[in-house]
């Protein structure tokens, strides 16, 4: 009989891409410029440049330049904070847009994107100076003549041009089908999108990590993407598309879709089956979710602050095989929001925290970090949402009050200890727990954390379906071997 | 607020009160909710 193997997390790392050109195709602006077509000029406007977005503190708190206690002792707004302009950090980089656009060409399989040949010569350099990009795929970018743009954007397929921040346009992504709207062109710009972050996310885990491409055996991909056409909406896989971009060529994959608890189901799944001996190394990757770009600009304008939604994120974790070193991914620690659990705050966290903690003999100040919902609060409250992470650890400080765990008058004590101030973009299920991976694969290795607990919420009623909430938790904690 | 007999409209969120609860609240207290909804705002 074989014995399980002990799952480990090697790393996680983050590509995002400051799009602002993109903002207009997010859902909600791209809803309401149809109404309204003078709000494009009132959203351009307020879109950032890309030196600020690269300098913009809760973005160098992703690249893991900066770490969530120090993000946290900055002065608000953020947004007016001046540091140097970083592109590159320990745990990924930010992409400006015009080479985010030619990866959207050199990454994409079904001739879909054009791009003006002025624009594809003078990209071409950033490119080929990227250390994540081959000769074959800086090979993929080539040019056409303005007028074939014309005609695609004319033709009898639907076409949305691509236009850069200031508005010029500098290519387009035609749709497929002309009565299939799962092969529109927003649709499948979305999903290129969401392909293009994952793969970037997936080559620059790979590459820190020095791993033999060709022993990674599976990825789950966990986005929020639906990718099909008619017959199948959401068919899926873009696992796999991932994984042949990235050099995975003795992989398969699969997604798991969960919304934004998706990537904790998918750790899950990849810790298990690196668990059963099924593979050594399995990736989880997310890609961005371009829907949301510009999802609250209403607030922002109304606050006479910059539209902070214009930066795509990409996510992949490597879980393996343990190396001895790498944080341990406590399988028996699983918490679960299941069926019966009623959808109350007070029972998802019960389930998700108290239940597991209980189980395993632990308690709440064994856990020296809890990663929840860590959306930018920068972002979210002008818009009226709140500061949703501070609101998450406050109702977990008060179930610990409530266990008789703290004290009622430690609660706020408990948050600022135990929580992690909010630095993600409202990217959806990249904004779920995950961002604090990377942080704390460090804080675990060499830093002063010993244990740490993940926990995701997935609204699952958004789709119409059923009335309930999902969520998932894990422990993850420091490798005793 | 007396609640008996009013109808009620119960909005919730994810990361904060969520409709059912609400719901279940505002019955509670002999409202009738005509509409229950639970929103995801990020």
């Amino acid at each position: 009989m074989t014995t399980l193997e002990q799952p480990v997390v090697r790393g996680a790392r983050f590509f995002l891409a400051h799009t602002p050109g993109l903002v207009r195709y997010g859902s909600r602006p791209s809803r309401d410029i149809a109404h309204e077509p003078s709000l494009e000029a009132q959203i351009g406007a307020r879109l950032r440049v890309f030196a600020e977005a690269a300098a913009y503190p809760p973005n160098q708190t992703m690249l893991g330049r900066l770490s969530p206690d120090a993000l946290a002792k900055l002065p608000r707004p953020w947004f007016e904070h001046r540091a140097g302009v970083e592109r590159w950090g320990p745990h990924g980089e930010i992409m400006p847009e015009e080479e985010f656009f030619a990866l959207l060409m050199v990454f994409d399989s079904a001739g879909l994107v054009s791009l003006s040949e002025d624009f594809a010569a003078t990209i071409r350099p950033a490119l080929q100076a990227h250390p994540l990009l081959t000769e074959g795929d800086i090979a993929r970018l080539k040019g056409v003549a303005e007028a074939r743009i014309e005609e695609t954007l004319r033709g009898t397929l639907p076409a949305l041009p691509l236009r850069g921040r200031e508005g010029r346009r500098i290519g387009c992504i035609r749709g497929d089908h002309a009565e299939d709207n799962t092969l529109f062109p927003d649709v499948l710009l979305e999903n290129l999108a969401c392909k293009v972050t994952a793969i970037m996310a997936l080559r620059a885990l790979l590459e820190q990590e020095k791993v033999d491409l060709r022993k990674v055996g599976y990825v789950l991909n966990s986005g929020e993407e639906a990718v099909g056409d008619r017959y199948q909406r959401g068919g899926g896989n873009l696992a796999k598309a991932v994984a042949e971009m990235s050099g995975c060529s003795c992989a398969t994959g699969v997604d798991i879709k969960g919304f934004c608890c998706g990537p904790v189901h998918a750790l899950a799944l990849a810790s298990s089956l690196v668990a059963s001996r099924v593979y050594d190394h399995v990736a989880v990757v997310g890609g961005c979710s371009l829907a949301k770009l510009g999802m609250k600009y209403r607030g922002h304008l109304d606050a006479g602050q910059p539209i902070l939604e214009d930066t795509l994120v990409g996510a992949a974790v490597l879980v393996s095989a343990d190396d001895g070193r790498s944080p341990v991914f406590r399988l028996d620690s699983l918490g679960r929001h299941t069926v019966e659990a009623g959808s109350s705050q007070r029972a998802i966290f019960e389930h998700l925290v108290s239940h597991p903690l209980r189980r395993l003999g632990l308690k709440f100040l064994d856990i020296d970090r809890f990663a929840t919902e860590l959306h930018n609060p920068e972002v979210t409250e002008p818009a009226g949402s709140g500061n949703v992470p501070l609101l998450n650890y406050r109702m977990l400080a008060g179930l610990a009050a409530l266990e008789k765990e703290i004290d009622p008058g430690d609660v706020e004590r408990f948050v600022a200890e135990r929580g992690v101030t909010g630095f993600s973009p409202t990217q959806g299920h990249i904004a779920s727990a995950l961002p604090f991976m990377a942080h704390a694969v460090d804080g675990l290795r060499e830093g002063t954390l010993r244990r740490t607990l993940f926990l995701a919420k997935g609204s699952l009623f958004l789709g119409r379906m059923t009335q309930q909430a999902d969520g998932l938790s894990f422990i993850l904690e420091r490798n005793g071997r | 607020m007396d609640l008996k007999g009013r109808k009620v409209i119960a909005l919730g969120e994810r990361d904060g009160v969520q409709g059912s609860a609400l719901a279940e609240c505002a019955a509670s207290a002999g409202a009738e909710v005509v509409l229950e909804m639970t929103h995801c705002f990020v």
